[in-house]
C-alpha cells in the first residue's frame, strides 16, 4: 500500500472542493506556512456535478437590495429550519465570492455598461442571481478547475475513490483511497480533511442528478459517528424532463416562462402564489417565481385532480417560453433549447416544454458547526454533502452555487489553520485501517457467486425512496420505506461482485456507492418518519400533521449510525436568534410579510 | 416521441480486459430500444442486465460533464447525446482513438490534462489596476461585445472528442491539440487577461499551433459547437504576429 503525507486532504473535486483547495492554499501563503494539499476525486474534477447547475448564484448586488432581504428570503424559504447565524454569515460573504470568481475569469453575463447582469429566481424578493447564460455551474466549475492549476501545492488524485476516513481518538488522521485505474489502495495521512462530495439525489429513481451523486462522503462521516442532519428534506425541482429527469432550469421562469396544466391554465394561482402576473412580466415571489417546494407540491395536486397531461408514460405540465421570443430565448437559455431538442424533441421556441418534478437536491447532510467543522476534530464538510444549516427545510434556487464558494473557502481556510498547528498521527494507525478496507474489498470480490445482486438492491432502494419519501408522504409509506432500507442493508452483506478485475472495476464502485446509499437512505427515512409535521419539502398527508408544528418540531433531526443495528434519531435546537418563526406566504398573501 | 416503439438492436463493443488478456476482442449485445434510447442508456442497460463487467465512464447524461466519449462506427461521439434511433444495422462502439486504452471503453486522459495545464488556462493579470480586495470587492468591466469575443471558446467541456478526430494528435501526442489551444485562445481573447505573452511561448512551439494542418474534423465532432479549428487558426495568426514583433524588437 502506497502511503503519502499531506497537510490537508480534500475529498471531492466539484465547486466546493476546488474552492476549498484554493482557499487553503491562499491561507497557507498568508500564514507563511507552506502546506501540501491533496485533492481527491472519483472522477476528473470537471466531471463533478457542479457542472450541471444551470441558473445562477445569488448575492445582494443592486443598491436597492439588502443583506436583510436575502437573509429573510433564505430563512422563510427554509421554513425557519435554518441556522440564522450561518445565513447571516452567508449573505454577507456572497457578493465578494462572486466577484472573486469574476476576477478569476468566470464569464458572467453582462449588462450593456459592462457590469454583471442579474436575473430573477424563485423565492427571492428581488433580482440578485448572477449567471453565465444557463450554464452557470459549468462555467464556475471550469473557472475554478483552471484557476486551481496555478497552485503547485495542490496535487490532484483524479479517479481515486475514497473508501474511508481514518479516525483516531476523535480526530481525523487521513483517508484510505482506491486508485480506480489500478485497484491499488493508497493511504493519505493528513492533519485536516475536507469532505466536499456532493449530495445524494441518486437515492431516488427519478432525479436530475448525475450518476456520481451517491452520497459517499455523507456515509463516510456518518459511519464514524458524525450526525446526518435534516436528511428528510429532499428537494424536488419542479421542472425536470419526462423520462430522464434532466434539469430544465428555474431561470426559464426567472426570465418569464409560465407553467400551464393540460387545460392551458396557470394553475399556480390556485396554490397561494397568485394573483396571476401578466405574461412576460414575472414578479418576484409570485406565481412561477414561488419556491420549489410549493411548486412541486402544486404539481402533485394537479396530478391528483387529473389536470396534468401525458408525455410518453409520464404525467406532465407545460413550461411555456414562446412569448419571450427566439432571440431572447437563445441568448439567455441556449442550453435549455439544446436539451429539450435532443432529449424530448421539443423546440422551446416553438412549443411548450413538458416537465415534471424530479429529485434535485439534498438539503440535509453532514452536520457541521458554522465554521464547517464536524464533531470529529479536523474533519470539515462543505457544499451539498454538508449541513451547515443554510437551507433548512427547502433550499432557494441559486443559493447553493454561492454556498459552495462561501463555505468551500471557509472550510479551506479553517483546515489550513488547523494543519499549521497539528502533527501527523502515527502512520501505523492508518495502516491498520487500510488493512481493514483491503479485507472488505477482497470479500466483495472473492469470486464466489453472491446470494444477492447489487442491481436488484439498487432498484429496490430507489423505488422505495420514491414511493415512500416523495413530494407528499404518509406514515405508512415512510414506515414501509424505512423497513425496506433496513432489510436491504442486511441483504447487502450477501452481495458479491462478478467482476474480480483490479483495473477500472466500475461494478465494484457501484456496489460501494450502493452501500453508502443504503446507509444514508435509512437516515433519510428515519428523519422523515419521526418528523410528525409538514414543513418545507417534507409534507405529510396524515391527519393532524399537515401543518408546521413549531412547538414540537422547530428542531433539526440528527441521525446517528449504529452499525448493523437500527440508526438512532435525536433532536437539536434551531438557531432563531434574529427572526422568530412566522407564517410563510407568497403571492399577495406574502405582501409586507417577511416571507 | 409520444408513442414509443420498442424494438431490439444489436451493438458490438470492443472489449479489452488487461488483467486477463493482452488482446482486445469484439462482443455483441442485443437489447431493447425505443426512440429515446441513447447509447449511454444502452451501455447502462448492458451493465445492469447483461454483463456487469463492461467498463465505461459516464456521469451527467446531459452532455455537459464530458465523461462519456466513445467511437461510434468510427466517429467520436458523446454516448449520452447519441441516439440509437439514428443508426441502421450494426453499431460498433470502441474507446476514443489516439488515447491509450485502460480497459474496455475507458481511455487514459492524462496527456489531455497535461496539455490543458500547459497553456496556462487561467486569467493572468499580474498588475491589476485595482487588486481584488474582499473588503471592497470590485469586478472588472466587460461589455457584452467583449464577452462575445471569447464566449464560444469557453464552452469546451473537455470531452476529448476533438483529440480523437485530430490526425496530428494521432501521429504525435505531444501536439497540444484542439481543446488546449482553444482554451489558450479563450483567455487570450478575454479583455480582462494580460497573459498572452506568457502563453505564446507554448503556443508558438512546433507542438503548438503549427502542428495543426487544418483538417477541421475537430470542429465537426465537437458536441458543443466550440469550433476549435477556428480557434487554432486564429491562434496561428497571433503566433505569427508575435514572432514578427519579436523579430523587429530584435
Amino acid at each position: 500500500m502506497q502511503q503519502r503525507d499531506f497537510d490537508i486532504v480534500i475529498v471531492g473535486g466539484g465547486g466546493a472542493g476546488l474552492r476549498a483547495a484554493i482557499g487553503a492554499a491562499e491561507q497557507a501563503k498568508e500564514q507563511g506556512t507552506p502546506q501540501r494539499i491533496a485533492l481527491l476525486s472519483k472522477v476528473y474534477p470537471m466531471r463533478s456535478h457542479t457542472v450541471a447547475a444551470e441558473g445562477g448564484a445569488a448575492a445582494v448586488t443592486s443598491a436597492e437590495d439588502s443583506h436583510q432581504a436575502h437573509f429573510d428570503d433564505t430563512v422563510s424559504g427554509g421554513d425557519w429550519l435554518v441556522e440564522q447565524g450561518v445565513v447571516d454569515y452567508f449573505v454577507h460573504h456572497a457578493y465578494q465570492e462572486l466577484v472573486q470568481m469574476e476576477r478569476w475569469g468566470c464569464p458572467w453575463s453582462r449588462k450593456g455598461d459592462g457590469q454583471v447582469q442579474v436575473r430573477r429566481f424563485g423565492g427571492m424578493k428581488t433580482a440578485r442571481t448572477w449567471f453565465a447564460a444557463d450554464k452557470t455551474g459549468f462555467h464556475m466549475l471550469h473557472t475554478l478547475f483552471q484557476t486551481s492549476l496555478k497552485y503547485p501545492e495542490i496535487e490532484r488524485f483524479d479517479e481515486f475513490f475514497v473508501l474511508d476516513l481514518a479516525v483516531h481518538e476523535g480526530a481525523v488522521i487521513g483517508v484510505i483511497a482506491l486508485q480506480i485505474a489500478t485497484g491499488e489502495l493508497t493511504l493519505l495521512r493528513a492533519k485536516a480533511v475536507i469532505l466536499a462530495t456532493g449530495g445524494a439525489g441518486r437515492l431516488f429513481r427519478f432525479n436530475t442528478n448525475a450518476g456520481i451523486v451517491t452520497g459517499d462522503g455523507m456515509a463516510m462521516a456518518y459511519r464514524h459517528g458524525v450526525a446526518l442532519r435534516d436528511m428528510e428534506f429532499v428537494q424536488y425541482h419542479p421542472t425536470g424532463l419526462p423520462g430522464s429527469g434532466i434539469l430544465i432550469t428555474e431561470a426559464c421562469r426567472g426570465e418569464g416562462g409560465i407553467l400551464l396544466n393540460k387545460e392551458g391554465y396557470r394553475y399556480l394561482q390556485d396554490y397561494g402564489l397568485g394573483p396571476e402576473t401578466p405574461l412576460g412580466k414575472p414578479e418576484n415571489k409570485y406565481m412561477e417565481l414561488g419556491p420549489r417546494d410549493k411548486l412541486s407540491q402544486a404539481f402533485w395536486q394537479e396530478q391528483q385532480a387529473g389536470r396534468t397531461g401525458k408525455f410518453g408514460d409520464s404525467d406532465v405540465v407545460y413550461l411555456d417560453l414562446r412569448h419571450l421570443g427566439e432571440k431572447y430565448i437563445l441568448e439567455r437559455l441556449p442550453f435549455i433549447c439544446e436539451l429539450a431538442k435532443s432529449y424530448i424533441n421539443v423546440d422551446p421556441v416553438k412549443d411548450p416544454i413538458p416537465i415534471r418534478p424530479a429529485v434535485h437536491y439534498t438539503m440535509g447532510g453532514i452536520e457541521t458547526d458554522p465554521q464547517c467543522e464536524t464533531s470529529i476534530a479536523g474533519l470539515y464538510a462543505a457544499g451539498e454533502c454538508a449541513s451547515v444549516g443554510l437551507h433548512g427545510a427547502n433550499r432557494l434556487g441559486s443559493n447553493s452555487l454561492t454556498e459552495l464558494l462561501v463555505f468551500g473557502r471557509l472550510a479551506g481556510e479553517q483546515a489550513s489553520q488547523r494543519a499549521a498547528k497539528t502533527e501527523w498521527a502515527d502512520e501505523r494507525l492508518l495502516e491498520a485501517q487500510g488493512d481493514r478496507q483491503q479485507a472488505k474489498l477482497l470479500r466483495l470480490c472473492d469470486g464466489t457467486e453472491g446470494a444477492e445482486n447489487w442491481v436488484a438492491l439498487k432498484h429496490a432502494m430507489v423505488q422505495a425512496m420514491e414511493s415512500g419519501c416523495g413530494i407528499y408522504r404518509t406514515e405508512e409509506g415512510m414506515r414501509h420505506s424505512l423497513d425496506t432500507m433496513r432489510q436491504l442493508r442486511e441483504r447487502f452483506n450477501k452481495v458479491r461482485v462478478n467482476d474480480t478485475s483490479k483495473i477500472f472495476n466500475t461494478e465494484l464502485l457501484e456496489c460501494l456507492e450502493l452501500e453508502c446509499g443504503l446507509d444514508i437512505a435509512e437516515a433519510s427515512c428515519l428523519g422523515a418518519l419521526e418528523r410528525r409535521e409538514s414543513r418545507g419539502a417534507h409534507q405529510r398527508l396524515d391527519e393532524g400533521m399537515q401543518k408546521r408544528d413549531d412547538v414540537n418540531y422547530l428542531k433539526h433531526s440528527q441521525v446517528f449510525y449504529q452499525g448493523d443495528a437500527h440508526a438512532e434519531l435525536h433532536w437539536q435546537d434551531v438557531d432563531v436568534r434574529f427572526s422568530a418563526p412566522a407564517e410563510r406566504a407568497y403571492g399577495d398573501a406574502g405582501k409586507g410579510g417577511k416571507a | 416521441m409520444n408513442t414509443q416503439q420498442i424494438s431490439t438492436k444489436q451493438i458490438s463493443v470492443k472489449r479489452y480486459l488487461p488483467d486477463s488478456s493482452a488482446e482486445s476482442y469484439w462482443q455483441q449485445y442485443e437489447l431493447p430500444v425505443d426512440d429515446s434510447t441513447s447509447l449511454l442508456d444502452a451501455l447502462n442497460h448492458i451493465k445492469e442486465q447483461l454483463d456487469s463487467t463492461l467498463s465505461y465512464r459516464w456521469s451527467c447524461r446531459m452532455a455537459i460533464c464530458g465523461s462519456c466519449g466513445v467511437m461510434v462506427n468510427g466517429i467520436p461521439k458523446l454516448g449520452c447525446k447519441t441516439f440509437l434511433r439514428d443508426y441502421e444495422g450494426e453499431i460498433r462502439i470502441e474507446p476514443l482513438s489516439h488515447f491509450p486504452v485502460q480497459r474496455d471503453l475507458v481511455v487514459d486522459m492524462e496527456i489531455f490534462l497535461e496539455h490543458l495545464a500547459a497553456v496556462k488556462p487561467y486569467l493572468i493579470d499580474d498588475n491589476p489596476v485595482k487588486p481584488y480586495d474582499p473588503q471592497a470587492p470590485e469586478t472588472y468591466q466587460q461589455s457584452p461585445e467583449q464577452l462575445a469575443r471569447y464566449k464560444q471558446f469557453a464552452n469546451c467541456i473537455n470531452c476529448g472528442l476533438c483529440y480523437s478526430a485530430c490526425p496530428q494528435f494521432g501521429l504525435n501526442p505531444e501536439f497540444l491539440g484542439p481543446a488546449a489551444l482553444t482554451l489558450a485562445h479563450r483567455y487570450n481573447l478575454d479583455s480582462r487577461d494580460h497573459g498572452k505573452k506568457q502563453r505564446m511561448a507554448e503556443l508558438n512551439r512546433h507542438e503548438g499551433v503549427w502542428s495543426c494542418t487544418f483538417v477541421g474534423f475537430c470542429s465537426k465532432v465537437c458536441p458543443k459547437h466550440v469550433d476549435p479549428a477556428a480557434a487554432v487558426n486564429q491562434g496561428k495568426v497571433e503566433a505569427a504576429k508575435h514572432t514578427l514583433i519579436a523579430l523587429f524588437k530584435g
